[in-house]
């Protein structure tokens, strides 16, 4: 059995045995459904927008994508506190292979809560505009996944302590979050919060699954794509690079 | 190097910053032999720990271990030692059995050699029985014990014990030095260990190195130390050689700092 497969099991493991994770992981993204989805959809429909549900599914599978991503990289800072970590690092194993294991551990995670978060949305009434699409909108989860477990595990391996992460997801998560497309369209925003949003990955990120998902686009999928393409590149680079220096 | 020696340490320092952890040291280990390493705390024991197990590197100087470079050969360096670290490094949501198991894989000891092992190791350490309950349940003897067992499934030459008894009862220790002087008798294996319980040293260990202030100040045998301070125990021996004075981890060459918290400034900066 080879050395990545094993330390993505245990990430498996570690998951599904605590059931409170798995709940508490899905519990944001669904309460932001409920209540902006229901809250502003009214508002919505009479400024002649359409339907606010439909709008907002793909942001919010985008923001579970990205805070269980992100959020996973705790579980680094977890190995590094009760000594996992070391365990793993003194193998005579390179730490490529370490992080390998672990962050395709961490994406699959966020992977299954994304889908979860889908179908829950279906269930609360969310229809994609082709199911044909379907599989091209699970392809960008993929690499989404993969993107944000990334930039989790790199980022994890910056930071000191947890308190230190919580300012990292203040400071720096959330105004991502909030400055990409995912809660409002793009079309009348003010000029500065356009720039902020075309200058941020996430809107693209956003904007595919959008285009997969109900055929609503603001820029042209190919340059989604490869926005997408080279912010995977950069954030696999980012945790490599990151990880290689972490010290225990 | 003779070809006996399987640690060796050749003028090795360590600095953080303007810190000198480990200023210069040098010494060897044989074969077979159990080697104590003491100091007071601050003194650079985790610090030589760490650039041993390849945690660390040396800022100079050169560590070998089963006469691999730990820097150059690291892979090889580090199936040589199986190591049991200060603070327990299991996973805790995993059983036993599984933790074994986990190692069993980071090592690449051959499949169909993995469940004997993990085994007969269980039942070494008494926890065979428990092998399936998670190590959460586990108290802090049971956890040493695991880790020993995990530390020597892929059969190391060299065992490294940090502190392995802090906070261990009385007949849990005596247990766990049972079975290191037994793996050292019929296996040969080394063992370098550290503690801060001088009479655990006095009678386990071949040898003893006792390090302060970033430097070995003493090796020999307890019979050699004795005689060096002219004392009568090792303790004795122990507080004429580091002084009396309390240690808290800090000095003043470090600016009041203790070397952990040193290193982490420097890493922010």
């Amino acid at each position: 059995m080879d050395v990545v497969y094993i330390l993505w099991l245990r990430q498996m493991k570690r998951y599904f045995r605590s059931r409170s994770r798995v709940l508490g992981a899905i519990g944001q993204p669904v309460l932001f459904l409920l209540a902006l989805g229901y809250g502003i959809g009214s508002v919505y429909k009479k400024a002649g927008q359409g339907n606010y549900l439909q709008f907002l599914v793909p942001g919010i599978i985008l923001q579970t994508l990205l805070f269980s991503g992100v959020f996973w990289g705790i579980q680094i800072l977890f190995d590094k506190r009760f000594g996992f970590l070391k365990e793993m690092l003194v193998a005579p194993v390179s730490r490529l292979r370490i992080l390998l294991g672990n962050a395709l551990g961490g994406a699959t995670i966020s992977l299954l809560q994304a889908i979860l978060v889908l179908i829950i949305s279906v269930a609360l009434g969310f229809r994609p505009d082709n199911w044909a699409y379907l599989p091209l909108s699970l392809l960008i989860m993929v690499a989404l996944s993969l993107t944000l477990t990334s930039f989790g595990a790199g980022i994890a391996s910056m930071v000191e302590d947890f308190q230190g992460f919580q300012g990292i997801n203040n400071f720096l998560i959330f105004p991502l979050f909030f400055l990409s497309s995912s809660l409002y369209p793009l079309t009348n925003v003010p000029t500065f919060l356009r720039i902020a949003s075309e200058i941020n990955p996430l809107s693209y990120c956003v904007d595919a699954l959008r285009y997969t998902m109900i055929h609503q686009h603001h820029f042209a999928l190919g340059l989604d794509a490869a926005v997408i393409a080279a912010t995977l590149v950069i954030c696999v680079f980012f945790a490599v690079n990151r990880f290689d220096r972490l010290q225990v | 190097m003779s070809s006996n020696v399987v640690i060796e340490a050749r003028n090795v320092v360590k600095t953080f910053g303007d810190i000198q952890a480990v200023r210069d040291i040098s010494f060897e280990v044989r074969a077979g032999e159990i080697f104590a390493f003491l100091g007071p705390n601050g003194a650079g024991k985790s610090t030589t720990i760490s650039m041993l197990t390849t945690m660390l590197r040396p800022t100079s100087g050169q560590l070998r271990l089963n006469s691999h470079d730990v820097t150059r050969e690291q892979d090889s360096a580090r199936k040589s030692f199986g190591i049991v670290f200060q603070d327990p490094a299991l996973e805790e949501e995993l059983t036993a059995y599984e933790n074994m198991k986990v190692h069993a894989v980071l090592y690449g000891i051959p499949k169909n050699q993995q469940t004997e092992r993990i085994e007969e190791l269980l039942r070494l350490v008494d926890l065979w029985g428990r092998r399936d309950s998670y190590v959460k349940t586990y108290s802090g003897g049971m956890r040493r014990r695991l880790e020993i067992a995990r530390g020597l499934l892929h059969h190391p030459k060299i065992l490294f014990l940090d502190e392995p008894t802090l906070g261990l009862d009385t007949q849990t220790r005596n247990l766990l030095w049972d079975y290191v002087k037994k793996l050292s008798d019929s296996e040969g294996m080394t063992i370098f260990f550290t503690t801060h319980y001088l009479d655990e040293a006095e009678e386990v260990a071949d040898r003893i190195a006792i390090i302060d202030h970033g430097q070995i100040v003493a090796t020999g045998t307890v019979a050699q130390l004795t005689k060096q301070t002219d004392t009568k125990t090792l303790e004795e021996a122990y507080l004429e050689l580091t002084g009396r004075t309390v240690r808290d981890e800090t000095s003043l060459a470090n600016n009041g700092l203790n070397v952990r918290t040193a290193m982490r400034n420097r890493n922010i900066r």
